[in-house]
């Protein structure tokens, strides 16, 4: 899923970058100096996890991608928390690279933010754990198909011919979008059990819950 | 075990003040990226490779990081010949391969191996925590590189704290199937692993308040500037510079 270095030309990094300090910044913004810790632990939660965390599919397994929790327990912090984890992806397992920093940020935090606009609200309302679990599943699935659909359309902008990658990723990753959508229910939905108030937590900049 | 290593070392390229290695990089790396002609890509890839040969990356390591982008190379090598319309190159069990899909992947894994070997011997040579405040002199926003450096730190925490709680699954009979179960389990786990951290974060802070943390953190490692960092700067800028004329001066170049 990540773009490779060397594949974007510079107009689509650059356009990228722009759009991932534009995020950073609302995501900086959003966050108060005693809300970094928590931000930080979270995010290296969930960037250990999708390293760590196997799914077993068929003869193969699958790495959960978790964006789509982040956009929910994060909100535009969510920005800031991916770029640093894929600038570490980067330096320590070459995943993505340096040139194309921007674009990875974009195609794996602009999801989680939408996530977090449309999920967040009706999850802090929802009094049932199944419709929590429904709400994560949706959330899950969400997010990695507009992931999909941003990340085929920096290939296509890179050159007309890499369709051809963008068609040869469309079925596993539809697999991967199905497995995504239960992981992320079944975080959500123990968490909704285990932990009510977690969804509150991106809101505390704007007067919401306290911390 | 620590996932968050850096390529250790005592090479030129180690001693070398981070600022300017990060500057040199992300110069060297947009550069690359742009549309250039052969030659320069080439130059290019012998800078990557020099680089790499200072900073005497571990052999296996490299070839692994290597071999992860090349594989994307060569499914691009596969591909993109075959269904880019065009003048066909030579043809193997009458497909062609076209000109123009094999000028594109070629271009694009020159490009891509230049900038991870530059990459990886720069950057990937600096201790991260030593990266991050060298981000800070840069510039770059306080709130980040805390963002940076406390993922940094609790990464490995939390790579712990999720091997705890796989073994007390595995202790009671877990075995990954495909079935709703496992996912279940696993949802568990990570759900589980969000709220040690949430709580393992409530903890950081009071003792950070306690200490009276201001929104900034001091560092043990002064940064030197000394004269083999200028001698870096100016052999940087010579090869960029060099590197910017023959882009230029090519027939192939830019007009």
């Amino acid at each position: 899923m990540h773009i490779t270095e060397g594949v974007a030309p510079a107009s689509v990094a650059a356009a990228g970058a722009l759009l991932t300090a534009g995020g950073v910044a609302m995501g900086l913004r959003a966050m108060k100096d005693e809300q970094i810790p928590r931000a930080a632990l979270m995010s290296a939660a969930i960037f250990a996890a999708s390293l760590v965390i196997r799914l077993p599919l068929g003869p193969s397994s699958v790495h959960p991608v978790l964006n789509g929790l982040a956009g929910l327990l994060l909100g535009w912090a969510a920005v800031p928390a991916f770029l640093v984890a894929l600038f570490l992806e980067a330096l320590l397992f070459q995943f993505g690279g340096i040139t194309t920093l921007g674009l990875n940020t974009i195609t794996m935090a602009a999801p989680a933010v939408v996530c977090y606009a449309i999920f967040n609200r009706p999850l802090r309302r929802c009094r049932q754990k199944n419709t929590a679990f429904l709400l994560g599943m949706a959330a899950g699935v969400t997010a990695l198909l507009l992931s999909f659909a941003l990340w085929a359309a920096v290939l296509v902008l890179s050159g007309k011919s890499l369709i051809v990658i963008v068609k040869l990723a469309l079925i596993p990753h539809l697999a991967i979008t199905a497995m995504e959508g239960l992981f992320t229910g079944f975080v959500v939905s123990f968490l909704f059990k285990v932990y009510p108030g977690v969804f509150d937590l991106p809101l505390t900049r704007e007067g919401g819950v306290a911390p | 075990m620590s996932c968050t290593t850096h390529f250790a070392g005592h090479t030129v390229i180690h001693r070398l003040d981070p600022r300017p290695r990060i500057v040199a990089t992300l110069l060297f790396a947009v550069f690359i990226a742009l549309d250039n002609p052969y030659p320069v890509l080439a130059t290019g890839l012998g800078v990557g490779i020099v680089l790499a040969m200072l900073a005497r990356l571990p052999a296996r390591p490299l070839a692994r990081r290597l071999l992860h982008i090349n594989l994307f190379m060569a499914l691009l090598f596969l591909t993109l010949p075959t269904t880019t319309p065009g003048e066909p190159a030579f043809s193997i069990f009458s497909l062609p391969f076209s000109r123009v899909g094999l000028h594109l992947a070629a271009m694009i894994t020159l490009k891509a191996n230049a900038i991870v070997l530059a990459f990886t011997a720069l950057l990937g040579t600096v201790e991260l925590s030593a990266l991050g405040h060298a981000l800070q002199h840069l510039r770059v926003p306080d709130r980040l590189i805390h963002l940076f450096l406390f993922t940094l730190r609790y990464l490995d925490v939390i790579h712990h704290a999720y091997e705890d709680l796989l073994r007390a699954m595995k202790a009671r009979g877990f075995r990954p199937r495909m079935d709703l179960h496992t996912y279940r389990s696993y949802g568990s786990l990570m759900a589980m692993l969000l709220v040690r951290s949430l709580e393992r974060a409530e903890r950081v802070m009071d003792a950070m308040k306690c200490r009276g943390f201001k929104g900034r953190f001091l560092t043990y490692r002064p940064f030197d500037f000394h004269r083999r960092d200028a001698v870096f700067c100016l052999v940087a800028t010579i090869v960029l510079c060099l590197c910017a004329s023959l882009r230029w001066a090519l027939p192939g170049g830019p007009q």
